[in-house]
């Protein structure tokens, strides 16, 4: 007998005095926020968050794309990066903005990708994202257009993302509706952070040190 | 805890060595560590900073009892329908690319692990922090095979290179200070630099630039997970450092250890466990970074994924009621945070890799017990029942009620005993005594004796025997200038309070007489 057969032969035994069917799953908790995704008070409340966790928040308005490619330049200039990797995808503007200063800019994705000691030795990256929720303070990456593989938005030490008001939600639910489950998703909370030694916060151990959000609206 | 199986605590034969049982008794290893300050020191401050971070974060949600509820609802319905969940979930693996293996015990497991470790012809894994591997001992066994496991989580890389034993399922290192971090980093550690000191930032750059060559390069990864969603196949790490990220993300290979009742049915169920997990585990409203994949995705990530599932136990478990409810257990930690018994003593004190509150519950029942003398028998009485840990349990394990059903097993077992115990003589002389109030009120005058033992600040620090016992590792507060009863006769002028007008409740009061 496989062990597969070992092993559901034995939970059907133990599962076997039981006849009654599970109680159903109660869903009262909060699933929409109160305000609708983009508002004023939810955007408040993710920059509320994305700070609490030690990332840096800039707002930009929305349609000027000139002021996105300002803020996009100013906040890689100002991290210091000679170097920037983005996903092949990414709109020209953002490619555009990224390349100033005579920053080298490196395009991940077809045709070619980055090792991850190419990745290593670029300064920055520059993404966009999938949605965001106010609540938590978190990004969701899908590695969608503008997104990229999972490890460039991983291993660079600055990471840079452009996100949409409309893309910020109130709720964990309303974000893992918006999220296509067979996509590899990264959840981003503000930089790389341990609490390993006497529980004392640290930020950036081995992902970005530093993470940089540009709120678009 | 509805159902009807009651097969008792799942017996085996003999102690199999495992890094599931302890070697020595609760009470016996307790003492020792009871005997250690620094170590008393270290825990107080970290089981104090995480239970108020905690608190904060949990406060601020008006909806937490609803989301505890759905929680718990969730994993009833996990371990009612497991044959069919796990069936999906394999298929939905397979769909995907990816490869599932099944392992009855942790024998099995390490050995599928280790072939594929070998057919990759490596001899160096990196490793993000895993319960589920740590219960099968893993590392020593890839050890013994002459492959090399580097832990990445900064508390497992301190315990690794301390040749420690984790002491806590979330802060494996919660035992060390910074101080001793510094000294193991100085000692164990390849290429740190000269002059490191002691601020937690430094070293965890230390282990950075320690680990960074290794992620690079590194071929195979091994991780366990959070959860395994039946619907669709996806298996999900959280995490902190980014370490898991680049185990999950980097290698070509990436092996996953997952116990079976790991399982959440429906990608929506997510929605709940990622608002629990990270408020109960490290008191924070998200953890820094989640990953989710589904099998293997051209281009992005490893291209060959394994997943082992787990029993090592858990069927064991799953047959009785009392092992199906700590099942539920989602390893966030936050019942050891809040445990008085914990964080006096410890982690290592319970012998087991799942120590506190939830161990005291989890580990007989994977283990099974094999009579008296067994180190996990006496694990349920390594709590104090104040209840604090079911009140913070996310997934709402009724913990001390599984402790005490347990210890009526250990008592029901002891019924033929012709000798009584110690236990038996204490509790036969505190029934004489309280069943009859006229030597209650006899025994409750003695306490004003221990007023006076106890001096200005309070406190007795030591007794004779056999109240030493206690004394000689804690103090104890003085008892109260009046008892609760001389307080009612003195409030409660007789005759003040009307007496019950029901005859029938009269009449069942008399009757327990």
């Amino acid at each position: 007998m496989s062990s597969r057969e070992v092993v559901l032969g034995r939970i059907r035994a133990a599962l076997a005095a039981d006849t009654d069917a599970p109680p159903p799953v109660p869903r009262d908790y909060v699933r929409v926020g109160a305000d609708a995704p983009g508002t004023e008070p939810v955007l408040e409340q993710m920059i509320d968050r994305l700070v609490d966790y030690k990332a840096i928040v800039d707002r930009v308005p929305a349609g000027e794309a000139a002021a996105l490619g300002d803020a996009v330049a100013a906040a890689l200039s100002k991290a210091g990066a000679r170097s920037v990797v983005v996903p092949s995808d990414l709109p020209a503007d953002l490619v555009d903005a990224s390349g100033r200063d005579e920053r080298v800019v490196v395009a991940d994705g077809r045709p070619s990708v980055l090792t991850p000691t190419e990745l290593d030795g670029v300064d920055a990256v520059v993404t966009t994202a999938q949605v965001a929720i106010a609540i938590s303070g978190t990004i969701v990456l899908d590695g969608k257009a503008g997104q990229g593989r999972r490890a460039i938005s991983l291993v660079p030490d600055f990471h840079l993302i452009v996100l949409h008001a409309d893309q910020v939600v109130s709720t964990v639910p309303e974000a893992i509706a918006r999220l296509d489950p067979i996509a590899p998703l990264t959840m981003i909370a503000g930089p790389s952070a341990t609490s390993d030694i006497e529980l004392e916060r640290v930020e950036g151990v081995h992902g970005p040190r530093t993470l940089h959000v540009l709120i678009v609206g | 805890m509805t159902s009807g199986t009651f097969l008792g605590i799942p017996r085996r034969h003999r102690h199999e060595e495992s890094p599931l049982r302890g070697e020595t008794s609760f009470p016996k290893a307790a003492k020792t560590a009871l005997a250690n300050d620094q170590l008393r020191r270290n825990l107080k401050h970290a089981t104090g900073t995480i239970r108020a971070k905690r608190a904060l974060v949990v406060n601020e949600m008006p909806d937490w009892e609803q989301l505890r509820d759905a929680g718990a609802a969730v994993k009833t319905d996990v371990m009612a329908r497991m044959p069919e969940l796990l069936e999906q979930f394999e298929a939905k693996v397979i769909e995907r690319g990816g490869v599932v293996h099944w392992a009855a015990d942790a024998a099995e497991a390490n050995a599928i692990v280790t072939e594929l470790v070998r057919a990759q012809g490596v001899s160096e894994v990196i490793k993000v922090k895993s319960m589920a591997t740590q219960e099968i001992g893993l590392n020593e066994y890839l050890e013994e095979q002459g492959i090399a496991a580097v832990e990445t989580d900064l508390a497992e890389l301190i315990v690794q290179l301390g040749h420690d034993k984790p002491s806590h399922i979330l802060v494996p290192a919660i035992h060390r200070n910074r101080t001793e971090v510094r000294d193991i980093f100085l000692s164990e550690m390849t290429g740190v630099v000269e002059g490191l000191t002691d601020e937690p930032k430094q070293l965890a750059m230390a282990a950075r630039s320690y680990l960074r060559a290794k992620f690079l390069s590194a071929k195979v990864a091994i991780s366990g997970t959070n959860f395994g969603i039946a619907e669709t196949g996806t298996v999900g790490v959280v995490e902190s450092e980014g370490n898991g990220r680049m185990c999950v993300t980097l290698p070509e290979t990436l092996i996953t250890v997952m116990g079976i009742e790991k399982l959440l049915p429906r990608f929506e169920d997510l929605e709940v466990f990622l608002q629990l997990l990270p408020r109960s585990s490290t008191g924070e409203r998200m953890n820094p970074y989640t990953s989710l994949w589904t099998g293997v995705t051209p281009g992005d990530g490893p291209q060959n994924f394994h997943i082992v599932l787990l029993d090592n136990g858990r069927t064991n478990a799953l047959a009785d009621q009392v092992g199906r409810a700590a099942l539920h257990c989602i390893r966030c930690s936050a019942c050891l945070n809040v445990c008085p018994v914990y964080e006096r003593t410890g982690g290592h004190a319970y012998g087991s890799v799942y120590p506190g509150p939830i161990g005291a519950v989890l580990t007989p029942q994977l283990t099974g017990i094999t009579g008296h003398d067994d180190p996990s028998a006496s694990l349920p009485y390594a709590s104090s029942l104040c209840g604090a840990c079911y009140d913070v349990c996310p997934v709402k394990i009724p913990i001390p009620d599984l402790l005490v059903e347990l210890r009526a097993r250990a008592v029901d077992a002891d019924r033929s005993r012709t000798i009584p115990g110690g236990w038996d003589a204490a509790m036969r002389a505190a029934a004489w005594v309280m069943s009859d109030a006229k030597r209650f009120a006899a025994v409750e005058k003695t306490l004003a004796v221990g007023r006076l033992v106890a001096g200005p600040d309070k406190l007795i620090s030591t007794l004779p025997p056999p109240g030493s016992a206690w004394t000689r590792t804690r103090d104890m507060p003085a008892p109260p200038k009046q008892t609760f009863r001389q307080w009612w006769k003195e409030s409660h002028p007789e005759g003040s309070i009307a007496r019950s007008a029901d005859p029938a409740d009269t009449e069942q009061k008399d009757g327990h007489r």
